[in-house]
């Protein structure tokens, strides 16, 4: 777990309960709706967000910029818009 | 034209080994360890067996066990190579092995581990590969009894280090425990180990076969309650009629190894050029040269992939996957994870020994119009 993965996100989206490759899409989705350079979060409790999100991070050309908890301790993960 | 497009997770027994295995059910089913006609007939057999094995896997014949799986030949051959560490007054009890080793081989370290053992997990670059110095400082700290490698990957075909690896232990008292379970009867036999597992399933031989591989002079003991049969390796009578179907399968497949593996490379060439170039948002995985000569995986964006599965099942092809979006597996691909490739949308392709040119277009043809049917389902298009 990363332990400062940077400003806090200007957007959180809620993928609780929703299995790969879901939350991926939720984030391609909404990433739109954060100004370039700010951060979206995903909170996933779906194993493979853990390894996704960071992969489409890097295909879509965002920066991954880590794992933290949401307040319920559901893993977040946070990338920064940037493009 | 449909295509079994799973060969490394099982292939049809091979024509010579059901013939050998016929030829064995009448005189190979009595105990070889009894001294009465009928025994010494299985125990001509079994002999026979071991010494084609042997000479097919360059070791002595006194080296080779028969056991009941290629999966409980991994369990022996790591836990055995700590086994006679497990006392508490020596300090040898680490194992040094890669992120992405066979569930089998992690399973055994994970048991290890639980009975008061070490691990050192050693992770792997973007093609899978790990870095044979990294292994080897690791090999090198206090308490390192083996190193577990495997010598090609079983989900993405990339080959290891070994021989780097092996040259690095010379001398130093640590064993290599080598995972061929992949590798037997698509390339050359890997000369250096202490320990290696073999899996008859990997040169179209029976699934109840594996193989524990012991170096004379290694330092491995038992990790279960004594027995006499297969020097003490393995237990319980062996199955001598399937142990000679793997002997005699293997005997075959080798005999054109070379051929069908230069067919298998090129045709594998051939998938991953067409998939990157046809199927958008993908990621083809491993690395592209220096592989399994019968294997690919590859990653698509947005793509469930058991989903992917059952629609190319209906059209008559049949892949694998280690994403994990269904219900059935709830955790995805250790490999994928650790290569850091996307691990939904994943298929893996491996070519059966009579696959067919036409088989492979036809797949390939097939392939983009599947993932489009996924992602169109999914929503996914345009993003």
């Amino acid at each position: 777990m990363t332990p400062a993965p940077g400003p806090a996100p200007a957007l959180v989206i809620d993928c609780r309960g929703r299995r790969c490759p879901l939350p991926i899409l939720d984030l391609a989705r909404r990433i739109a709706e954060v100004p370039i350079g700010s951060v979206a979060a995903v909170d996933a409790d779906d194993a493979a967000a853990r390894y996704d999100v960071p992969a489409w991070a890097r295909m879509r050309s965002h920066a991954y910029l880590g794992e933290t908890a949401a307040p319920d301790g559901t893993p977040r993960y946070a990338v920064r818009r940037d493009h | 034209m449909p295509a079994y497009l799973d060969a490394a997770s099982g292939s049809p027994l091979h024509p010579v080994a059901l013939a050998a295995m016929n030829a064995a059910r009448d005189d190979g089913w009595a105990d070889p360890g009894r001294l009465h006609g009928a025994g010494r007939r299985a125990r001509l057999l079994l002999d026979a067996a071991r010494e084609s094995m042997a000479e097919s896997l360059g070791a002595r014949a006194d080296e080779i066990s028969f056991t009941g799986s290629g999966t409980q030949a991994l369990h022996l051959a790591v836990l055995g190579s700590v086994a006679s560490a497990r006392g508490p007054l020596d300090p040898r009890r680490t194992i040094v092995h890669s992120a992405v080793e066979h569930s089998a081989v992690l399973h055994a370290v994970a048991a290890h581990v639980a009975a008061g053992g070490h691990a050192v997990e050693i992770g792997v670059d973007s093609l899978a590969r790990v870095d044979a110095m990294a292994v080897l400082a690791a090999a090198q700290a206090p308490g390192a009894a083996a190193v577990a490698l495997q010598a090609a990957n079983h989900e993405v075909g990339t080959t290891q280090p070994l021989a780097s690896v092996a040259a690095g232990l010379e001398g130093s008292g640590v064993s290599l425990v080598v995972d061929a379970t992949q590798t037997i009867g698509h390339g050359a036999a890997p000369e250096h180990w202490s320990v290696l597992a073999a899996d008859a399933r990997s040169w179209s031989g029976p699934a109840g076969v594996g193989i524990l591989a012991v170096r004379s002079g290694a330092r491995w003991s038992s990790p279960l309650p004594g027995d006499d049969y297969e020097y003490g390796r393995s237990p319980g009578v062996p199955d001598i009629p399937q142990i000679v179907a793997a002997a005699a399968s293997l005997r075959a497949v080798q005999a054109t190894q070379d051929a069908v593996a230069r067919r298998h490379r090129a045709l594998i060439d051939r998938i991953r050029a067409a998939v990157a170039a046809t199927v958008p948002d993908v990621e083809v995985l491993g690395d592209p040269l220096d592989r399994l000569p019968h294997l690919v995986t590859f990653s698509c964006l947005y793509v469930d992939g058991e989903e992917l599965l059952r629609i190319l099942d209906a059209r008559g092809y049949a892949v694998s996957s280690g994403s994990s979006c269904a219900a059935s597996t709830l955790v995805p691909s250790h490999v994928l994870a650790a290569m850091g490739a996307l691990t939904s949308g994943n298929v893996r392709i491996s070519l059966p020994l009579d696959i067919a040119d036409e088989q492979v277009e036809e797949f390939l043809a097939v392939l983009p119009g599947a993932v489009a049917t996924v992602r169109q389902a999914l929503g996914a298009a345009g993003l």
